[in-house]
């Protein structure tokens, strides 16, 4: 028998303020239905994070946003397991603290974990807020499905060179630095500012991801009748606003 | 004089508003008269004790038992009772009356607003947790701008929440406030301490943090909770009476004990303030049971994971089947990413039928939480198909819009 894989949410005390936890849960659902043995933890804040092969970090507020990068770096496991291959889905404020540097409530720049090589800034606009179709690129991924979710934030996120994004807007605003990027990928790492939960909406990124933790390239397919009834909706509501839009 | 004319408009513009249909008319004729008069709140609340209610849950059931409370006096009371909670709600409901008294349901952003405007003689402030976050703020932004609102209203009494920290912190810098140990269980957008960084820890009989030592407040009565589901009210003093009520669930106890208290402060002992809210049997349509064709439904309200929790923990005590009812417009927020931070595991193993104009997002979340379900896209049918076979009342939970549009639906 195998050892179970070992799922880590991060700190839903502090990150779990926009349903992003449900990434988790979806990762873990797909693994068991395929027969593998998962350990599921909801990681507090206040403890050693435990050592897992794939973490997963969603949106928070402003305050705590700082508090999870602090305790991160002081704690040392998520870089010591990334080096050691394992994979991470960070979203929003999570996206933020796993890159370089990232606004705090007062704009004021803090120190990110540095897994990725992004760095965010407060925008000049408005918060981004409202649906996302996302075009991934397939060099940083491969071939996945448009990606639909929900963006939530004010931040632009910038990537260094060789930082490949995870895809193109076709709606929404994404990294808004004027490229048209939205996340980021590096290595197992994918950054992204989607919500929905984003696996939720998206089953391909999450086997995606599951390939990588379990060295698996050849997942066996899942009944997603779910999934795709919602993807569908999804993305003729969004693409029809997109024609309006234009038109 | 141009308060005046303000008031004649905000009258003829409900009235007309009314007469064409077109809801209940009361934000069109507001928005006319503030228009005409920024300052007409301010007119229209001089010379009245006015009360605020506000917070992320039980602000209309708060409001509805306070205002029959202070009315147990015989004195005339008014109320903003259609829910609409901002400043045009406010001014619809204040002008046509000579009410002495208002309690006044208020959107917990614009409470500093309300409260400068107002000059509340006494507020209530319930709880807070995250609701809507695509259009509306962080909830510590909020507390925070309570907390500066009321520092500025030293005449202001203040009823609040003892185990909710972020309503301590907001209510914190007031002169004087009335803590209340009204409980709270859903904690999680309470971890982070509002006062500094670190962190708040909940024991059996409080909380704190441990980096800056702000902790809970000695309330002055604490709602008691019983296996079987009912509550009494301990004082300090020494008081103490049962908190029987018509409504359901261990969150109404704790609106009417905020009530009670507020009425009290207001004047109306609190003991007949409990007595009167006693017959209170819905509000607002929240807990109705209507029929639709042959089938019995109770109709309940949860816009949030906080709101959720409360609800999911009183259907659990009854197997009958149940529609859980989502949309995703204006006023419920657009985004339904929440619904994964909902228990909804809780549901398996009875009839579950998912519906409303987001129900494949929650036919995904009740999928992978192990809840089987059937689904059915339009309202009415699904509580048809949820009361196959069955002979009990169908419980119906739905966020906001899914609600109302329940309980507006032919019979």
């Amino acid at each position: 028998m195998t050892a179970p894989l070992r799922i880590v949410v991060v700190y839903p005390d502090l990150l779990g303020t926009y349903g992003d936890g449900g990434n988790g849960l979806v990762l873990a659902r797909r693994a068991e239905w395929r027969g593998h043995a998962v350990t599921l933890l909801q990681a507090a804040s206040d403890r050693p994070l435990p050592e897992a092969d794939l973490y997963c970090l969603g949106g928070g507020e402003d305050g705590p946003q700082v508090r999870a990068a602090r305790a991160l770096i002081d704690d040392g496991m998520l870089v010591r397991r990334v080096a050691e291959g394992a994979a991470v889905l960070a979203v929003c404020a999570g996206f933020q603290i796993v890159g370089r540097t990232f606004p705090g409530a007062g704009g004021d720049p803090h120190q990110g974990v540095g897994l990725l090589h992004v760095e965010t800034e407060k925008p000049t606009g408005p918060r981004a807020v409202g649906e996302v179709l996302v075009e991934v690129d397939a060099d940083a991924l491969g071939a996945l499905p448009m990606l639909t979710g929900f963006e939530n934030h004010g931040g632009v996120t910038s990537r260094a060179e060789g930082t490949a994004a995870l895809g193109q807007v076709v709606v929404g605003v994404g990294n808004g630095v004027g490229d048209g990027s939205e996340g980021a990928v590096q290595g197992r790492i994918v950054g992204t500012y989607l919500h929905g939960p984003v696996l939720a909406r998206n089953p391909a990124l999450a086997d995606r991801l599951l390939s990588w933790a379990l060295d698996d390239v050849s997942l066996a397919p899942l009944d997603d009748s779910e999934s795709e009834s919602l993807r569908e909706e999804r993305l003729l509501a969004v693409g029809r606003r997109r024609r309006h839009r234009r038109s | 004089m141009r308060a005046q004319l303000a008031s004649t408009t905000t009258r003829i513009v409900n009235a007309t508003s009314r007469r064409l249909g077109r809801g209940q008319g009361t934000v069109a004729g507001g928005r006319a008269g503030l228009r005409l008069d920024p300052r007409l709140l301010e007119h229209l609340s001089a010379g009245r004790q006015v009360a605020l209610v506000t917070g992320t849950n039980g602000k209309t059931t708060t409001t509805r038992l306070l205002t029959v409370a202070l009315g147990a006096t015989g004195d005339p009371v008014v109320s903003n009772e259609t829910g609409s909670n901002m400043p045009p709600g406010h001014v619809a409901a204040l002008v046509g009356t000579r009410a002495g008294r208002a309690v006044l349901e208020t959107d917990e952003v614009y409470l500093p607003r309300v409260l400068t405007s107002t000059a509340a003689t006494t507020v209530v402030l319930l709880n807070l947790s995250r609701d809507q976050l695509d259009r509306t703020n962080e909830v510590r932004m909020i507390a925070g701008s309570w907390r500066a609102a009321l520092a500025a209203a030293p005449h202001t009494h203040v009823v609040a929440n003892a185990d909710d920290p972020l309503v301590v912190w907001g209510a914190g810098a007031a002169r004087d406030v009335h803590w209340v140990g009204a409980g709270l269980r859903w904690q999680h957008d309470a971890v982070g301490c509002p006062s500094c960084e670190g962190r708040i820890s909940f024991l059996e009989d409080g909380w704190s943090c441990a980096t800056c030592g702000f902790a809970r407040p000695a309330p002055e009565v604490t709602l008691v909770s019983a296996a079987d589901g009912t509550a009494r009210a301990e004082w300090a003093d020494g008081r103490a009476a049962p908190v029987r009520l018509s409504l359901p669930g261990r969150f109404n106890q704790a609106n009417a004990l905020m009530a009670a208290v507020a009425a009290e402060v207001s004047g109306v002992d609190a003991l007949t303030a409990l007595a009167a809210m006693e017959a209170v049997q819905e509000v607002a349509g929240r807990f109705t049971v209507r029929s639709f064709g042959e089938v019995r439904a109770r109709l309940m309200l949860a816009k949030n994971p906080a709101g959720w929790d409360e609800l999911l923990d009183l259907v659990a005590g009854s197997g009958a089947p149940l529609v859980v009812s989502i949309n995703a417009r204006i006023a419920d927020g657009a985004d339904p990413s929440w619904l994964w931070d909902v228990p909804y595991e809780r549901l398996a193993g009875r009839v579950v039928v998912a519906t409303g104009d987001r129900f494949r997002d929650l036919s995904v979340r009740l999928h992978y939480g192990g809840v089987r379900h059937s689904t059915e896209p339009d309202p009415v049918l699904a509580v048809a198909v949820a009361a196959a076979g069955s002979a009990e009342v169908v419980e119906v939970i739905g966020n906001y819009t899914a609600f109302y549009d329940l309980l507006g639906a032919p019979a």
